[in-house]
């Protein structure tokens, strides 16, 4: 006999194969959904390992991105800076300006950057096209792939701005830009004729450097620049690095919830893989003996029972590659929106080492009962099945037998003992399954919680601009609408430029027309604006805060929200940037006017890189607020007051719009959709595991089953019992599972927040209330119960006869 | 005379077989009667048995036992039926190896509902009555075959049945505990006992019985009724 596929050996091989069906189903459907998740896991990990070092060097990105005045320097200079020494690769100049678009329901997007290009491939920042094509004429753009959603598809009609004379531009396309180098593009001329009084045209250069690995390095590179051409041409540089920072936040943030259910995957893979094969090979010890009492030698019966366990878990493994591919793809396209790669798909190597340690895995769990049936003496093997049963578990049978409860639930109860090793797979099996449903639905509340966190100013009914000196960029962005993420930082877009068609009222006046109009019930203003911050080089975002702003205010990590003059509120990482703490005070500058600000709370706000402050405005005497966030009364409807209040404030030079709802966070629903899917599978695996096992159970014990029912059991006291011996198994694995999920929540939460640079509020931690966790341990003993359901139905429809007769 | 067990016309075909295993067979069986069924291997014995018992049902016929049609039952009403009227002795035992003797003994009284004590009440009556009351606590493992069978008798009496069926009760012991239990099945019928025993062993249907039906390939060869039991 040489192997499996025929003669004597290969015979037996298929037809134990062949006979144990449920078996192997269950080998093979556990290691499919085993694989699979792992597949999935393993894919996801990679791809979120430094994504945009992958995208950025696939993409030939930008280490530079630089604006330059075209009335300081020409083309043709321009064209002269990439035979500068460093200079590897450049590419433009590209025609560059900002526009502030309308979308066709007349929300306003943020201020976009759009670049004059008259392709997508370039030898720098080499865009990836998402969806749709290049634009090709006028009134045609391609837009930043982030924002490719139900509200922009292609096809979507945008205006320019919203003035009367503004173009419309046709969504044409979507693509991915890793360096960030513009938001929106369009034909050089397209971008040209857009240029507006507000919104001047520059031009734009990308370059590549061979030295551009350090901010020192990148200064470097960028003084060459300057120096090369007229004072006063580079208006504007944008370094990779910086780009990148703001990626592999994001990025980081998953890691630890991923690693989390990696690992919670393979741990139960292996268990269930092996617990099922052992019991398989476990309950042939009798045939294992027959084989050997008609000359198979004991090699050649470990291998056969290796091979009957490898076969149906190769058919499992190969499935689960293709399901765990095939699953892994959306979730994939969904990183890419979320982190700005391109085109990722499962790393070839996770297709080979995933089925490849699942293999060895099933080999070894077979190997170890298939040695043990091996070294078996002939005679002791036939005996297995007729020998007395162990006689493990009487006191169990005992004790159980003294409690209140009818005969069947009570023989059930103690029928595990009988097992301990196999009602301990089980219980595990159980335990991660409920571990996993535990810490998903925590975290899928944290991250709701995380998301209605989030720029909690948009929760307003109505907004109302003044306008005025720190309404644009650099000193005050207005966003109308809550904007996608921008690539690469999970963050909404910052506009670049001069931003166009801002209102300029003055805010007392807009302030007396909110007050005026009824359906108001309350307001509070704000101004954005940056700020010099002692301890912090550069500048810092500064929101500043004028009336009753609880509405608007951030969830707390630590500390309460402002209440008053001279208080600042920051957030996680301004504190360790500072070294400041709670209580302690911080000189700010805000429009040349310095104050010493007390530090009262901590907040949860990850904008502008976790340095954001939020501050009261009447600590500075100049700032005025620029925009004012409205509530209106319940039974007020946002539209009608909206556009009734900028009737008003309208002649005044202010204007006032409904806010739309907020959108869900692409990263957040990309964290809810890959938990609830390794949720499912971790759970099914669960189930096929209790599945197993008590298939395994009722086999072993049909004879008695057949006793008990000769004796007059009934069918429903036999579904009883045999649902009743999994119940306690069911309940120890909810009272384990769910602390062990509860706690791996409360670890894997923080060390999200700490990759991402911040620290939690209570909203996003204490997520659980006691009726869930009830519920979810449950879940533990339905888990177990389903498991148990089919094998419970054959054993109450098995033929008493037919039982009796079963050795 | 009251039949307990009544059938008519009662076959039995497994698979796809043309032959009968069993019948027809047309069988009474009177209240207080001991009847003792014979015949060689695959005569169809086990299945007479079993058909009476409502573990199986025929092919074709009917089979009415204390009183009630049991070929038309449901399972559910199969088992109330067994737990109720029936009560079985098999070859090997068939004791629960992880209960204990008492624990066997209630178990039938506990399916039925009835009370703990109540059923621990009779359990004690019945091991005393059989001697087996010092094995209360111990489990069957560890008992004779003698002790073992009685364990077996005792859990089928505990519901005071209708009727015993015993299937070769000595077939797996020597020949001293083959006599014990042989006296056993003598004096639960002189209690009044309706008994329908399966055995090979014609030493055993000659003590115990009072009419013996002799089995050949399915079919009543052999009908005789015994004036006493010796």
């Amino acid at each position: 006999m040489t192997g499996f596929g025929s003669g004597a050996l290969g015979r037996v091989v298929r037809s134990g194969v062949g006979r144990r069906r449920v078996q192997t189903l269950v080998i093979a459907v556990a290691t499919m959904m085993a694989v699979a998740s792992a597949v999935v896991a393993g894919s996801l990990i990679v791809a979120t390992n430094a994504p945009f070092d992958h995208a950025f060097a696939r993409q030939h990105g930008a280490h530079i991105t630089a604006e330059f005045d075209p009335a300081k320097v020409s083309a043709a200079q321009l064209a002269g800076t990439r035979r500068l020494d460093g200079v590897t690769a450049s590419a433009g100049p590209f025609p560059s300006t900002t526009v502030n678009p309308v979308g066709p329901d007349g929300g306003h997007l943020p201020a976009l950057t759009v670049v004059g290009r008259s392709g997508s491939g370039e030898d720098v920042d080499a865009l990836d096209l998402k969806s749709g094509r290049w634009a090709r004429k006028q009134g045609e753009v391609v837009l930043s792939a982030s924002f490719s959603g139900p509200f922009l598809e292609l096809g979507t009609k945008l205006r320019s701005s919203d003035a009367e004379d503004a173009r419309t531009l046709t969504v044409v396309g979507f693509a991915l830009s890793a360096s960030g180098t513009a938001e929106m593009w369009a034909t050089p001329a397209q971008v040209r004729s857009l240029v507006s009084g507000d919104g001047g045209l520059s031009n734009q250069m990308l370059y590549r450097f061979d030295s551009a690995a350090t901010k020192a390095q990148i200064a470097a590179d960028r003084k060459a620049i300057a120096a090369a051409l007229p004072a006063g041409a580079l208006v504007g540089t944008q370094s990779w690095l910086d780009t990148k920072h703001a990626a592999d936040q994001g990025a980081a943030a998953t890691i630890p919830f991923l690693v989390a259910f990696g690992v919670l995957g393979i741990v139960m893979s292996v268990i269930i893989v092996g617990s099922v094969i052992s019991g398989a090979v476990g309950t042939s010890l009798r045939r294992i003996g027959i084989l050997k009492a008609i000359g198979f030698t004991p090699r050649e019966v470990v291998r056969a029972y290796v091979a009957q366990a490898l076969i149906p878990a190769a058919a499992g493994i190969a499935l689960g590659v293709v399901l765990g591919n095939v699953l892994a793809v959306p979730l994939l396209n969904d990183t890419e929106s979320v982190y700005g790669t391109v085109s990722l798909s499962v790393a070839w190597w996770v297709d080979v080492v995933v089925p490849a340690g699942a293999l060895l895995v099933v080999a070894v769990a077979a190997l170890v009962p298939a040695l043990r049936a091996g070294r078996l003496r002939t005679v002791e093997a036939i005996a297995v099945g007729r020998a007395p049963r162990t006689t493990r578990g009487q006191w169990a049978h005992r004790a159980a037998g003294r409690l209140p409860l009818p005969r069947p639930v009570t023989y059930g109860l103690a029928s595990p003992f009988a097992h301990p090793v196999r009602a301990a797979a089980m219980v595990l099996a159980v335990t991660f399954g409920t571990v996993a449903a535990t810490f998903a639905v925590g975290l899928t509340q944290s991250l709701n919680a995380v998301a209605h966190a989030q720029d909690p100013e948009n929760r307003a009914d109505v907004t109302a601009v003044s306008g005025g000196d720190g309404a644009g960029p650099g000193g005050g962005v207005v966003e109308r609408r809550r904007a996608p993420a921008a690539p690469g930082s999970g963050q909404a877009p910052a506009a670049s430029g001069p931003n166009q068609g801002q209102a300029s009222a003055d805010p007392a006046a807009v302030r007396a027309a909110i007050a005026a109009q009824s359906g108001t019930a309350s307001y509070y203003g704000t101004t954005t604006g940056d700020a010099k911050v002692s301890g912090i080089s550069g500048a810092v975002r500064a929101v500043l805060y004028q009336g009753d702003s609880r509405a608007g205010g951030y969830e707390m990590i630590a500390g309460h929200w402002l209440s008053g003059r001279g208080q600042v509120v920051v957030p996680t990482r301004f504190l360790e940037r500072t070294g400041t703490r709670i209580g302690g005070s911080v000189r700010v500058t805000f429009q040349k006017e310095t104050v010493s600000l007390r530090i009262v709370g901590e907040a949860f706000d990850t904008s502008d890189d976790g340095l954001r402050l939020h501050a009261d405005l009447d600590s500075f005497a100049k700032a005025k607020p620029q925009v004012f966030h409205i509530e209106v009364k319940s039974g007020v409807s946002a539209a009608t007051y909206a556009r009734k209040l900028n009737a008003v404030v309208e002649p005044l030079g202010g204007a006032a719009f409904a806010e739309s709802a907020p959108q869900g966070e692409n990263m957040i629903v990309l964290l809810e959709a890959m938990a609830a899917l390794l949720t499912f599978m971790l759970v099914s695996v669960a189930g096929l595991g209790v599945l197993n096992s008590v298939v395994l159970d009722t086999r072993e014990r049909v004879h008695d089953l057949g006793v008990c029912k000769a004796l007059g059991m009934s069918p429903r006291q036999t579904v009883t019992l045999v649902l009743a011996s999994v119940a306690g198994i069911g309940v120890a694995g909810g009272l384990i599972g769910v602390p062990a999920g509860y706690a791996l929540h409360d670890y894997v939460l923080p060390v999200m927040g700490r990759a991402a640079g911040t620290g939690l509020p209570p909203s996003v931690l204490d997520v659980y209330d006691t009726s869930q966790l009830v519920l979810l341990g449950l879940a533990g003993v339905l888990v177990a119960l389903l498991g148990a359901m089919t094998p419970a139905g054959w054993a109450a429809k098995v033929r008493t006869a037919t039982a009796l007769r079963t050795e | 005379m009251t039949h307990v067990i009544e059938l008519e016309g009662v076959a039995k075909r497994y698979g796809g077989a043309d032959a009968p295993a069993l019948g027809p067979v047309d069988l009474g069986v009177a209240q207080g009667e001991a009847l003792a069924v014979t015949g060689p291997s695959g005569s169809g014995k086990s299945t007479l048995l079993n058909l009476i018992a409502g573990l199986d049902r025929p092919s074709e016929g009917s089979v009415t036992v204390a009183g009630q049609r049991i070929d038309r039952m449901g399972e559910h009403a199969l088992a109330r039926f067994r737990r109720e009227r029936i009560g079985m002795v098999f070859q090997f035992f068939n004791l629960l190896d992880d209960l204990t003797v008492a624990d066997n003994i209630q178990l039938p009284a506990q399916l039925t509902g009835t009370a703990r004590r109540a059923a621990a009440s009779r359990a004690g009556e019945l091991m005393e009555v059989l001697g087996i009351q010092k094995h209360a606590r111990a489990y069957p493992g560890r008992l004779s075959g003698g002790e073992r069978q009685r364990v077996a008798v005792a859990r089928a009496l505990v519901n005071k049945p209708a009727l015993l069926l015993a299937d070769e009760p000595t077939g797996a012991l020597d020949t001293a505990s083959g006599q014990d239990v042989r006296e056993l099945l003598v004096d639960l019928h002189r209690g009044g006992q309706t008994v329908v025993l399966v055995t090979h062993d014609l030493e055993l249907a000659r003590a115990c019985a009072t009419r013996t039906i002799h089995l050949v390939d399915g079919h009543v060869a052999v009908d005789t009724h015994a004036e006493a039991v010796r």
